[in-house]
């Protein structure tokens, strides 16, 4: 029996570096550490977003594979997901949007506190799908502003995961002032929401 | 007649009886996928429907629904799906109205369940049911503008505007 020891098998590479969050760039010495304050917000933000799952399809029930232990959406800060409108950052829409449905959709939205993002999973939430019909809504972004959509029909987890990361680098890099300014009313203005 | 008899025999009874009631010419009748099928104007549909519940005991509605057959002269109807349990039967009544005129006799006081029925009617075909307590839509979104199981409704959504027909092969 050979000694595992003394032959260790070669290293296997990594495309990717695994990285470790740290804190952002910035000036430390002894006792202090200074950096600017929407660096750190952004990351606070970044790491610790609450979805509101808005699932009406399969979607959801992909979801639910992408929140439980297998995929583990709590990696990316997101251990608990908010049933409150009120208490959520963002706002996954998950499945075929019915005409009927969609004032829920909008209030919902407009019951979120700023600052807020939407994902749009899959080809129906996104476009309406395959219901290209009377009684179905040709994509959310008719009724309330869309961040990130994720193709497919449905999406894997790793698609949704991608989409999540994409809504993260979203909330770190999001300036401060992108909420107040005049850009953003105009485009809230669009869909009619305030 | 005894209960539970062959179902022709069950036939040729609701025909008989109907003839008695209205006349021959008061209905018309006919065999359609193994089911008997009664025609009946419209001015008389509740009547008839009434009778059938009093005299031969259809206590059930299995379902109703409108119909559209553009070209007609009454190109709108309804079709009422009767089942009398204790007879083990089994009818079908069909009446018309025309485009215009789209206005039936509500049955909500035979059978109750013909209420969301009849209202899921109107929803989609516009067929307005005179003496339902409550007539509105009941699938659709209220402020729906057209009624979409129509013959001349389009298939597609028609607020689309980013479908190019080359990308869909036609």
């Amino acid at each position: 029996m050979s000694d595992r020891k003394d032959q260790p098998g070669p290293t296997p590479k990594r495309e990717k570096p695994i990285i470790v969050p740290e804190g952002p760039p910035g000036y430390s010495g002894t006792g202090f550490f200074a950096t600017s304050a929407d660096k750190v917000i952004g990351m606070a933000r970044k790491n610790s977003l609450w979805p509101l799952p808005f699932a009406t399809s399969c979607c959801g029930i992909e979801f639910m594979s992408l929140m439980s232990s297998h995929y583990d959406l709590a990696r990316f800060g997101m251990e608990r997901l908010s049933f409150s409108p009120r208490q959520s950052d963002l706002l996954m829409v998950m499945g075929t949007i019915a005409k009927k449905m969609a004032p829920v959709l909008r209030e919902v939205y407009m019951q979120m506190a700023e600052p807020k993002w939407v994902l749009s999973m899959g080809a129906c939430a996104s476009s309406g799908g395959i219901f290209d019909t009377y009684s179905v809504l040709q994509g959310i972004d008719r009724v309330i502003p869309v961040d990130v959509y994720v193709p497919g029909c449905p999406p894997r987890p790793e698609q949704v995961i991608d989409g999540i990361m994409m809504i993260q680098d979203l909330a770190q890099n999001e300036g401060l002032r992108r909420r107040y300014s005049k850009e953003y009313e105009d485009l809230l203005n669009q869909y009619k929401i305030n | 007649m005894p209960a539970f008899t062959i179902k022709a025999d069950r036939d040729q009874l609701t025909i008989d009886k109907l003839s008695e009631r209205f006349g021959p010419a008061g209905f018309t009748h006919e065999r359609l996928y193994d089911t008997m099928c009664f025609t009946v104007p419209r001015e008389q549909v509740h009547e008839v429907l009434a009778f059938l519940k009093a005299e031969l005991d259809f206590n059930f509605l299995t379902s109703l629904c409108g119909m559209h057959f553009p070209g007609l002269e009454l190109e709108l109807g309804a079709v009422y799906f009767l089942h009398s349990m204790r007879n083990g039967h089994r009818i079908r009544v069909k009446t018309f109205t025309s485009l215009h005129e789209a206005k039936l006799p509500t049955v909500t006081d035979l059978w109750p369940t013909a209420n969301w029925m009849e209202r899921e009617t109107w929803d989609f075909f516009g067929i307005n049911f005179t003496g339902h307590p409550n007539m509105k839509r009941i699938l659709n979104m209220e402020d729906f503008p057209a009624f979409p199981l129509r013959k001349d409704y389009p298939l597609e959504d028609p607020t689309r505007d980013d479908k190019d027909n080359t990308f869909f092969g036609r």
